[in-house]
């Protein structure tokens, strides 16, 4: 965890014809030292994306589509390319910035939501959901109140938040992972098929979630398997077999 | 995906200055090098802690992450090397410093949590002395306040307030564990040292210290420094990792971009032997 520094809370308040992320022949390869291969996952990506906008990521099963998302977190470090973010602070590289300035970022700015979630032993839904706000400083009463709000958003029945998720179904653990993902404000949010394992219920209250949060300028990268399920939101689709981009119309 | 012989040995891309973290590193320490006769122990190692983190060290034996631990607690002296911490009243080489201002640095400013609890403890004595013991070093003579901040501390720790007048000698593992933790918070350190905190110690007391530990970070935002052996560990708490080997770092970087996109072929032999 790192504490609070002056950086500002991440908002829509940046010059709305400022991208909010820029990327530039962005590359990854996976050295596989045992093997003495490497491994070329993409290499020349480049867009960028203004506030509200939400980006489909397309391509075969292999494409790199996870990969690319994971690069842009930094979970995975690239070997060529620039992400330019474009924050209160100023331009960040995250291909090149340093691990506690990403870390911050990920705090402040950048989300990113998985469809698995990372449930720890003796750690009660409520409080996993929590634990974002609490560690942004929020009084731990106030943190509660909106973590609990979050799981009813999605679906988990009450008698549930007190439970440890590590015993809940994957559908169950999939809502208190987007409850918890979703619950600070951020900039730039990430999906990584996160209606996997949803019943229908969930899958309908995800989409007004990204509905809303595009209404207050978050840009969005997405995979989804069914991309049916958040079409009324993609502004363009990025192809990672040919790597074209092209416009969806409305 | 497309596979190709590998053409050169990977090395990690550079990485820029901070830029956004605006707090100054709680520890900096550069240049490390100890020699133990022949054995190179650490070469030139550097560490850099920010407020509120949780740095994990991890390597195999003999990696020198524990003799890095040792430095960090000033129970030993490099043959070269710089330690700064960002304390009141604290400037230059702590390793400077005499014997006695470094007893008195370490009680205020410094707690740790060794594997082995002899070595953290007095066995014989109450578990509340043992951690009114760090209080006195540090200055407290009134009995009323030694006794109910060791409480607090020990309650902090999860530790059985009915129990802790026990003597450390009675207790399980797992309990002991939390009589060094009371001990180390007591005094709220500026920094906290973890020599292997859970080895040895049955998965389900793992589990209850290692939460223990992440409360702590949660409520009180203490920084630390984490030595294991234990990936799990490490992946549990850490926010970066330094990859030890031989007495060098091989690789440091978030925890999760070690864990996913291991770069260096050490680290990546260790993330694939993780069970």
């Amino acid at each position: 965890m790192i504490v609070q520094t002056a950086m500002p809370a991440a908002s829509a308040s940046l010059a709305p014809d400022l991208p909010v992320i820029e990327v530039e022949g962005l590359a990854k390869h996976f050295d596989m030292h045992h093997l003495g291969q490497r491994l070329d996952a993409f290499s020349g990506i480049g867009f960028r994306i203004m506030p509200g906008q939400f980006l489909l990521l397309t391509g075969h099963n292999g494409a790199g589509k996870s990969t690319l998302l994971r690069t842009l977190y930094r979970s995975y470090l690239p070997q060529a390319g620039h992400v330019w973010l474009n924050t209160a602070e100023g331009r960040i590289d995250l291909a090149r910035a340093a691990d506690v300035d990403v870390a911050l970022l990920r705090r402040r700015e950048i989300g990113f939501v998985t469809q698995f979630l990372n449930a720890r032993p003796r750690v009660p839904a409520e409080d996993l959901v929590a634990e974002p706000l609490r560690l942004a400083g929020r009084p731990a009463a106030e943190a509660l109140a909106v973590a609990r709000a979050a799981l009813a958003e999605f679906g988990v029945k009450r008698e549930l938040w007190a439970a440890y998720p590590s015993t809940f179904s994957g559908g169950e653990q999939q809502k208190v992972n987007l409850a918890r993902a979703l619950i600070l404000p951020q900039r730039l949010l990430l999906l990584d098929e996160p209606t996997a394992s949803l019943d229908a219920g969930a899958r309908a209250a995800l989409v007004r979630r990204l509905a809303a949060l595009k209404a207050q300028g978050v840009a969005m990268i997405g995979v989804f398997h069914h991309p049916g399920d958040v079409a009324g939101l993609i502004d363009a689709e990025l192809n990672l077999d040919n790597k074209e981009t092209s416009n969806v119309a409305k | 995906m497309t596979l190709y012989p590998m053409d050169a040995p990977a090395q990690g891309p550079t990485r820029d200055l901070p830029r956004l973290m605006s707090a100054a590193p709680i520890l900096s320490m550069t240049g490390i090098n100890r020699r133990f006769g022949t054995v190179v122990a650490l070469q030139d190692v550097s560490a850099t802690v920010y407020p509120g983190e949780v740095l994990g060290i991890v390597g195999e034996s003999g990696s020198g992450k524990s003799t890095l631990l040792r430095m960090m607690n000033l129970e030993d002296s490099p043959d070269s090397g710089d330690y700064r911490l960002a304390i009141p009243g604290s400037a230059g080489n702590l390793f400077d410093l005499d014997r006695y201002a470094r007893r008195m640095l370490c009680a205020r400013h410094i707690g740790i949590v060794y594997q082995n609890p002899h070595l953290g403890l007095l066995m014989e004595n109450s578990s509340s002395g043992n951690v009114a013991e760090r209080l006195l070093i540090a200055g407290e003579r009134r009995f009323s306040v030694l006794r109910s901040r060791a409480r607090e501390a020990l309650d902090a720790s999860e530790f059985p307030l009915e129990r802790m007048d026990a003597r450390p000698v009675e207790l399980s593992g797992g309990m002991q564990q939390r009589v060094q933790l009371a001990k180390a918070i007591a005094l709220e350190p500026a920094l906290l040292l973890l020599d292997e905190p859970t080895t040895g110690l049955d998965v389900s007391v793992q589990a209850l210290v290692l939460d223990t530990l992440k409360r702590l970070q949660r409520d009180r935002a203490i920084t630390m420094v984490l030595v294991s052996h234990d990936l799990g560990v490490i992946r549990t708490m850490a926010d970066r990792v330094m990859v030890m080997r031989k007495g060098r770092v091989v690789e440091e970087g978030l925890a999760d971009q070690i864990f996913q996109d291991p770069q260096h072929p050490y680290t990546q032999a260790l993330v694939h032997a993780k069970l």
